[in-house]
């Protein structure tokens, strides 16, 4: 799955190899080796391990692959310098507070990779959001390094520290979620939403999803691999949304040739605004391809 | 050539995981293996176990494992963690952080 058509990130306990074995198979676009909140502390060093050992033998399928590393405070070098030989696509940095965190991250990064094959294609980051400082900071963070590929909101954490109830209808995330959303277009980055911590609650999870989705997020995180179908399916152009898209581009170069920047489908103006909407579900389904990139 | 400092653990009894006990020996590799996939898969986990332990450098050590379904990578992963804790100084806590 290729940048900007990933819709479901789906985060897996790093030291748990049924688990790592099996997050390749539930259609996430990035599967997250997690080994950050999910690995006791006494247990760092054999995550470690297990994930260097899962990114070298078991076969994530489509998936890119992702590391959720500790914090730069903690033991993020340390897991660097273990994983960067079993090259994970992306690198996810928790608690990213300000433009210096990713820096400090692309230097460690650049210094383990020149050690390394020179034709290796570098690790991408992606920076995990969720505290007051981080948000902001959110736009120098986003413009801090070409390297950095996507925005991802950590809403539990977030919430925790300005000293809000978190509840379903997310009211308390919702500058959070517009302001990593508004980042992330303005630099060219992806945008994910964060988890829906309640794994039987399908219906809360779609409404969330449908959410993130109409605010301009380009996908979803994931906590539980029954959660990846709805995200990809919601974050999935629909056969009507191809067929509007299809119906504003062709509407837009017949009124180009009749000389006039706007037209009209069904009485409603389509301007280049709309049209950009309608080429990027274009592009969209295009990459995804039939059955919506899933392979299933 | 490297001396094992202390006994030491890794992994888990769940599911599809290996429990590695390590502990000083004195001459040779000896490994106790119980596994649940014992007579399929038994050589290859000793294997395993042998090839991690010397790649590691070490030739004198008792190793006891108990295998709940353990793919190949999560062998290996488990016997480099015990060993890298049996291996680690006092002061690391034998975490290896």
């Amino acid at each position: 799955m290729t940048a900007r058509t990933r819709r479901s990130l789906l985060y897996v306990p790093g030291n748990n190899p049924g688990m790592l074995q099996t997050g390749g198979l539930f259609g996430a676009d990035v599967v997250v080796l997690d080994l950050e909140d999910s690995v006791a502390p006494s247990e760092k060093d054999a995550a470690r391990d297990l994930v260097c050992g899962a990114l070298r033998r078991v076969d994530f399928g489509r998936a890119a692959t992702c590391v959720r590393l500790n914090s730069l405070d903690t033991f993020a070098a340390a897991d660097l310098k273990s994983l960067v030989p079993a090259r994970p696509d992306l690198v996810l940095l928790p608690k990213t507070g300000c433009p210096g965190d990713v820096l400090e991250l692309v230097g460690i990064l650049e210094r383990l990779e020149s050690l390394e094959k020179k034709d290796r294609k570098p690790i991408g980051v992606m920076a995990l959001i969720e505290s007051p400082r981080g948000l902001a900071e959110i736009n120098a963070i986003a413009a801090s390094h070409p390297r950095l590929e996507a925005l991802v909101l950590g809403a539990e954490d977030y919430a925790a520290m300005v000293g809000a109830l978190r509840t379903k209808e997310g009211g308390e995330i919702a500058l959070a979620r517009s302001q990593l959303v508004n980042a992330a277009a303005a630099y060219g980055l992806e945008s994910f939403d964060a988890v829906f911590t309640d794994a039987a609650d399908d219906e809360g999870l779609a409404a969330d999803t449908i959410l993130a989705r109409n605010l301009g997020f380009t996908g979803k995180s994931a906590v539980n691999p029954r959660q990846v179908k709805v995200i990809n399916d919601l974050f999935s152009p629909s056969g009507e949304d191809v067929d509007w898209a299809g119906r504003v581009v062709r509407a837009l170069r017949q009124a180009e040739k009749e000389g006039s920047g706007v037209a009209s489908i069904g009485g409603k103006m389509v301007d280049a605004p709309v049209a950009r909407r309608a080429e990027r579900i274009l592009r969209l389904a295009e990459k995804l391809g039939p059955g919506g990139g899933d392979g299933r | 050539m490297k001396t094992v400092l202390r006994a030491a653990q890794a992994g888990t009894m769940e599911s599809n995981d290996l429990m590695v006990i390590v502990e000083p020996g004195s001459g040779g590799i000896s490994i106790d293996l119980e596994s649940i996939v014992s007579r399929q898969y038994g050589a290859a986990i000793r294997a395993t176990i042998a090839r991690v332990a010397a790649e590691m450098g070490l030739t004198d050590l008792n190793v006891k494992a108990v295998d709940k379904g353990a793919l190949d990578y999560a062998v290996e992963a488990r016997t480099r963690t015990a060993l890298g804790r049996a291996l680690a100084p006092e002061t690391d806590g034998g975490r290896g952080k």
